[in-house]
């Protein structure tokens, strides 16, 4: 079988260049699409699924960090093994130091011919090493989560766009001065009140059990400021308070979703932070 | 200088402080050497009188000095303070010193009355004389040794400010990108990886010497927009699309350089880059009421969605102040939602006269 490949970059003649590149270090490799932007790359590598993902983390739209997060939460599993992701930056200090440490594979632009040759080489190994094992299901499922785990802690560790420091740690939240929806009315929302945050477009909704609000701050900064053991993120978009947690569902899909004690709605939890609720 | 309180007797203080009362022990030796050669009188008792009387007010005041105003970073006391602390110090010292020389010699304590009114006289004037001349000495050195750390310190932030300027017009991230398109130019396109160069090239010759002059005319300003914003069209191809509009009369009107360059950044970083379809950027410059009036408009996200990305402030910052530097508060700069869905960015300034 022909190794295929997604290339996703938002400057053309960068991904030209890549392309050919890959034509000489590996010329088996198949590049079945380029994708300009975060968004079609995540919709091309649906319909196609390539075995490797070649992401640049700069796009616009969603950032090559987000569309593989998207990506890990929407990848049909049954049909095709997760890819193998190799992430392509012209100069991300904290993203490449991430990389670095959770020996994670990628690519420093310009594209050095050398160094795309031995990664060309590691992903080969990887591909037949899946290939041989043809696994039974257990083991897959075991492939899987080492995938998903490793992916997390890349996403973790390279922080939102993967160009800017972690916020320092400041102490806890107590209190959220939040609009409430429609109003002009700014409430101050005790931290322990609620439930769940949801980001949606250009705001974050802060859910009570009876209420919501609205704030602007981004997500990313909320989370550096919310006690990690009182609130787990479960998705991209959602960090919920753990003690809230009435129950897990799995549907037919396999797809996980939360109760929580005090809202009816159901809240999706990404296939990413799936380890946090596997039964003890 | 700042806020926040220092410890009044920290060790620099104490330093100094011990500094100056060496220098009053020379200088009181002096005295009372100058005493007992004119006045034929006894050396002992001389030194005795002077080094009590000029420790005894060193002491006072110094000490008082650091406990009034020790912990500002001026350790001297503002206003009346000033005074009242020397005129204690002579006071406590002349009453003290003497105290202590009369028991010495074994005269009447302080048996003033015994003294012509002309000794009385001298040592009390030699004893404000060199007091308030210490004081003033001493001030003096303090005062310089201020002045040389806000110089240095003053200096220090201009390079840190120049620095960070640099580090934002050189971002690693478009150089090294811009590398890479000049990689893949070389060898599928080589004339157009030859323009690339000399743009580039422009680019980084006036960044990284442009802070340097006051002035250049508004073409060359115009002209280092075009080397950037082509250099960033190779880059994102056809998701930038960029007008420059100068008229003819506006060529020659002085500008400070690369007054523009952060504004045009902006509308690049945060308003087109974060757009799939990327979108157009107008510069225009025109004169109206006697000023010059420059607009650099795009058709990106718009400010409400670029709020959230960080790092368009310094370069905002930049702009505002060396507008303020050039012209003062004729110097104006407004952002805000262009009509076609972006932002907006105007700046107005008097034109100079016309030679």
């Amino acid at each position: 079988m022909t190794p295929t490949a997604l290339i996703a970059e938002d400057e053309p003649l960068l991904a030209q260049a890549l392309k050919a590149e890959l034509a000489v270090a590996w010329p088996g490799l198949q590049v079945l699409a380029v994708a300009g932007d975060g968004r079609s790359a995540v919709r091309e590598a649906l319909r196609l699924l390539p075995q490797v993902l070649f992401f640049d983390i700069r796009m616009p739209g969603l950032d090559g960090l987000a569309a593989a997060a998207e990506l890990a939460d929407s990848w049909p599993v049954g049909e095709a093994p997760m890819p193998q992701l190799v992430f392509v930056t012209a100069y991300d200090e904290y993203a490449a130091r991430a990389f670095e440490t959770q020996a994670i594979d990628y690519v420093l632009k310009p594209v050095q011919p050398e160094r795309l040759r031995k990664t060309a080489q590691r992903l080969q190994q990887a591909l037949a090493a899946q290939q041989q094992s043809k696994p039974p299901p257990a083991a897959a499922d075991e492939a899987l989560e080492r995938t998903l785990a490793q992916w997390r802690q890349v996403l973790a560790a390279a922080g939102g766009n993967g160009s800017s420091p972690q916020p320092a740690p400041t102490a806890p939240l107590k209190m959220i001065a939040a609009s409430e929806a429609g109003g002009s009315i700014v409430r101050m929302v005790p931290i322990d009140e609620v439930l769940y945050f949801e980001a949606a477009d250009k705001y974050i909704r802060v859910l009570t059990a009876t209420r919501e609000y609205l704030i602007r701050t981004p997500l990313k900064q909320l989370l550096a400021q919310l006690d990690p053991e009182t609130f787990w993120q479960v998705h991209r978009a959602v960090v919920v308070r753990s003690s809230a947690i009435e129950a897990v569902h799995r549907d037919e899909a396999g797809k996980l979703h939360l109760d929580l004690r005090g809202r009816t709605e159901k809240i999706p939890v990404s296939r990413l932070y799936g380890h946090l609720f596997r039964a003890m | 200088m700042s806020v926040e309180a220092l410890p009044r007797f920290r060790a620099e203080n104490v330093r100094g402080m011990l500094r100056h009362g060496l220098i009053t022990v020379a200088f009181c030796c002096f005295i009372a050497a100058a005493l007992a050669i004119t006045q034929h009188g006894d050396w002992g008792a001389q030194m005795v009188y002077s080094l009590s009387i000029g420790l005894i007010s060193w002491l006072f005041i110094d000490v008082g000095r650091l406990l009034i105003s020790g912990h500002r970073e001026i350790l001297w006391p503002s206003g009346p303070w000033g005074y009242l602390l020397v005129a204690g110090g002579v006071t406590v010292g002349f009453l003290g010193g003497n105290a202590i020389g009369d028991a010495w010699t074994h005269q009447p304590m302080l048996d003033f009355g015994s003294f012509t009114e002309r000794k009385l006289a001298t040592t009390i004037i030699i004893t404000v004389t060199a007091t308030v001349c210490m004081c003033f000495f001493f001030y003096s050195l303090g005062r310089s040794k201020h002045m040389r750390s806000q110089i240095e310190l003053a200096q220090r932030n201009a390079t840190e400010a120049r620095l960070k300027l640099l580090e934002t017009q050189l971002e690693p991230h478009m150089l090294f990108n811009t590398l890479a398109n000049l990689r893949a130019l070389i060898t599928a396109d080589p004339p157009r990886a030859v323009a690339m160069l000399d743009r580039l090239n422009n680019y980084l010759r006036m960044t990284l010497s442009g802070s340097r002059a006051l002035a250049h005319p508004l073409a060359a300003e115009f002209e280092r927009l075009a080397d950037y914003l082509e250099l960033m069209s190779v880059r994102m191809g056809e998701r930038l699309r960029y007008t420059l509009d100068l008229p003819d009369d506006l060529r020659g009107t002085p500008v400070p350089p690369l007054l523009l360059q952060p504004l045009v950044e902006n509308s690049i970083r945060h308003g087109l880059e974060p757009q799939v379809e990327g979108g157009a950027i107008t510069v225009r410059a025109r004169q109206l009421d006697g000023r010059l009036v420059i607009e650099v408009s795009d058709t990106g996200v718009g400010l409400d969605a670029a709020q959230t990305s960080e790092g368009s402030g310094f370069g905002l910052e930049q702009v505002r102040e060396r507008l303020a530097t050039m012209y003062g508060d004729q110097g104006r700069m407004s952002l805000g939602a262009a009509p076609s869905g972006g932002t907006l960015a105007t700046l107005s300034f008097p034109l100079p006269p016309q030679a």
